[in-house]
């Protein structure tokens, strides 16, 4: 490979990357298998990397099966999101303790975050991250923790070589292939074994892989590695409704919500396995002896009635409300407060439904239908 | 100003939701520090009479005299917080509730005109009011420990209504039901054991109640596509919580 340009290589075994990742220090987070799903957890070593998996999913069903056995990333989404590592479901902001004379001294928590690689980061992931960061640290907001995470973050790309039944990616402008946001990109390149086309994003990816010394791509294999995304769109059997944020805003009133919320256990699966979501709520706890409190943040949800609660009670009482909430903000406020969409296409909140609710399907009903009002 | 007096009182009842108030082995010393406990039979038989700043009560009410006695227990409680699903819902023994209690008896006692029980067991909340109900069979350990601390603090507990889903998410549990196909009340139970059943591999038995705004009907259609009879699903629901009206219902929906 040649140091400086925009460099490709070719690498035969990826844990060879998570080695070398790990000998220069790094803390590797990446797809590890546990009960019987991919989770993004910290390597203890590069052998942890699983190979040879697919999986299948749809509404309320995923399943990790076994695929071809060379293969290494022929599986795509699963459970977790970075989201969780990035925006953690706990995290103390702060610890407060009485002083002996009077008022109280507060701690606020240190930022422990070692530097660490994001290895194995899908496209509509990075895009997730790149809607997190606008909600995280916008100019106006700026999450202390969060941006110290991400800024010392390093990200390892996989491109996408298949999708599954519950990506709708491509029509959210947000995936399979990965255009930017990473500092190494990995293409698994189709009918061509063993090969996984290295692509460097950034100096540091550069700089990291400068001493792997791979053998150059040809411009064949460099070529290859849009066509693999191409076929993992093409696949794509679901879509995003072009125009959902209008469509949404002008059916607020529509009989469908009614339905959904028929089918809707409001059990927040859909947001907590969402990579943007990022409401949380802040509760501030004291000890017996009331000399000692800590201030909280925690993962929340449209779908917790406690969320709305104001003085009196709380503004979304009934899953109708609720759902309403989540599926307009996703596709449709979103736009009016980040001027982007919330939703990245990714499929999690269709697979990790309980009974399996599709938000494109209920997006192509309100669009389908529009102005159906309740009498 | 002498500590705020605490009363642990006990009707139909496994024991379990006391002993886990027991099981606080690291704080109990700061709580017996902050809190005269005056009453708590399966800790101590030194007994000091109410009235009572604080009681929490377990178990249900089955008999004439557990309906006479929890009006005494009221009368001489500041605070009333029932705890543990016996004392929320009716527990495992509410069971009785869809059978006929004098047939049991007969067959099972020698000398049935013994018994004096009613026809069925309900929560404390039906004969007495209650300020707060702490779910769970048993209760969680901190969540009992967070409810005694806001009591004394005069604030409110932290105790979330969401469904058993939120503690799953959190903790980065697999769904065990979308993964594995396993049946899980999860999606309709409310959250607060600490993802117990999940985080091994088992579904939800809904030993913490009801969630809030439980869509059982829409759950039940799920799970029986992944092949709960129903039978299976009528048993499902008719546990812990049996007579927590979101789940005596929907159970028997499939009787």
């Amino acid at each position: 490979m040649t140091k400086g340009q925009t460099t490709h290589g070719i690498l035969k075994d990826p844990t060879l990357l998570v080695a070398a990742l790990m000998a220069d220090g790094w803390r590797v987070i990446g797809p590890k298998v546990r009960d019987q799903a991919i989770v993004y957890e910290v390597l203890d070593q590069p052998d942890d990397l699983p190979r040879g998996l697919t999986d299948s999913q749809s509404g309320g069903l995923y399943r990790l099966e076994a695929g071809q056995p060379e293969r290494w990333f022929d599986y795509v989404v699963g459970p977790h999101s970075w989201k969780k590592w990035l925006f953690p479901a706990r995290q103390k902001l702060w610890t407060a303790t009485r002083l002996a004379d009077a008022g109280f001294e507060i701690e606020v928590s240190a930022i422990d975050w070692p530097k660490t690689v994001f290895f194995g980061v899908r496209a509509c992931e990075i895009a997730a991250m790149t809607v997190q960061d606008r909600v995280f640290d916008n100019g106006m907001f700026r999450d202390a923790a969060y941006a110290a995470r991400r800024a010392d973050t390093l990200i390892v790309a996989v491109q996408c070589a298949r999708s599954a039944e519950t990506c709708f990616c491509a029509s959210m402008n947000t995936g399979p292939g990965v255009d930017e946001g990473y500092d190494i990109a990995l293409t698994e390149l189709a009918g061509i074994s063993g090969e996984i086309l290295v692509t460097a994003g950034s100096d540091r990816g550069r700089a990291i892989l400068a001493p792997l010394a791979l053998p150059s791509a040809t411009d064949g294999q460099i070529a290859a590695g849009p066509a693999t995304t191409a076929a993992a769109a093409a696949s794509q059997s679901r879509a995003m409704v072009p125009d959902i944020a209008r469509v949404l805003r002008e059916g607020l009133d529509h009989t469908n919500w009614e339905v959904v919320a028929d089918a809707c256990l409001s059990c927040g699966n859909c947001t907590l396995a969402c990579p943007t979501c990022f409401c949380s709520d802040v509760e501030d706890v004291s000890d017996l002896s009331g000399d000692h409190a800590e201030r909280w943040r925690s993962w929340d949800s449209c779908f917790s009635t406690d969320f709305s609660y104001v003085h009196g009670g709380a503004v979304r009482r009934s899953p109708k409300s609720q759902y309403r909430q989540w599926m307009t903000h996703k596709l449709s406020t979103w736009h009016d407060q980040f001027e982007m969409s919330g939703c990245v296409g990714c499929g999690r909140c269709i697979t990790w439904c309980p009974v399996g609710i599709d938000i494109t399907r209920e997006a192509g009903t309100f669009a389908a239908h529009p102005h159906p009002a309740e009498t | 100003m002498a500590n705020p007096k605490l009363a642990v009182w006990k009707f139909s009842s496994c024991d379990g939701c006391q002993l886990t108030l027991l099981d606080c082995e690291d704080e109990l010393l700061e709580i017996a520090g902050k809190l005269d406990i005056a009453q708590f039979l399966e800790a101590s038989s030194a007994v000091t009479e109410g009235p009572y700043d604080i009681s929490l009560v377990e178990g249900s009410i089955t008999t004439p005299h557990d309906v006479k006695r929890i009006k005494e227990v009221r009368a001489q409680s500041r605070v009333l917080i029932s705890i543990g699903a016996c004392a929320t819902a009716g527990g495992i023994q509410a069971l009785r509730n869809f059978a006929d209690v004098a047939a049991f008896a007969n067959r099972v006692y020698a000398r049935p005109e013994y018994i004096d029980t009613l026809a069925t067991s309900t929560p404390i909340s039906a004969h007495v009011a209650v300020d707060f109900e702490l779910r769970g069979c048993p209760v969680s350990k901190h969540q009992l420990l967070e409810l005694i601390t806001a009591t004394l603090a005069a604030r409110k507990p932290h105790v979330p209504t969401t469904s058993q889903c939120t503690e799953c998410k959190a903790a980065g549990t697999v769904c065990v039901m979308v993964a594995q196909g396993i049946p899980c009340l999860g999606p309709v139970t409310q959250a607060g054991c600490g993802n117990l059943c999940p985080s091994h591999g088992r579904g939800c038995y809904g030993c913490f109640g009801p969630k809030l705004n439980p869509n059982a009907p829409a759950l039940s259609l799920q799970l029986a596509d992944l092949g709960l009879t129903p039978p299976q699903l009528r048993d499902l629901y008719h546990s812990y919580n049996a007579a927590a009206p979101a789940f005596d219902t929907e159970g028997r929906t499939h009787d």
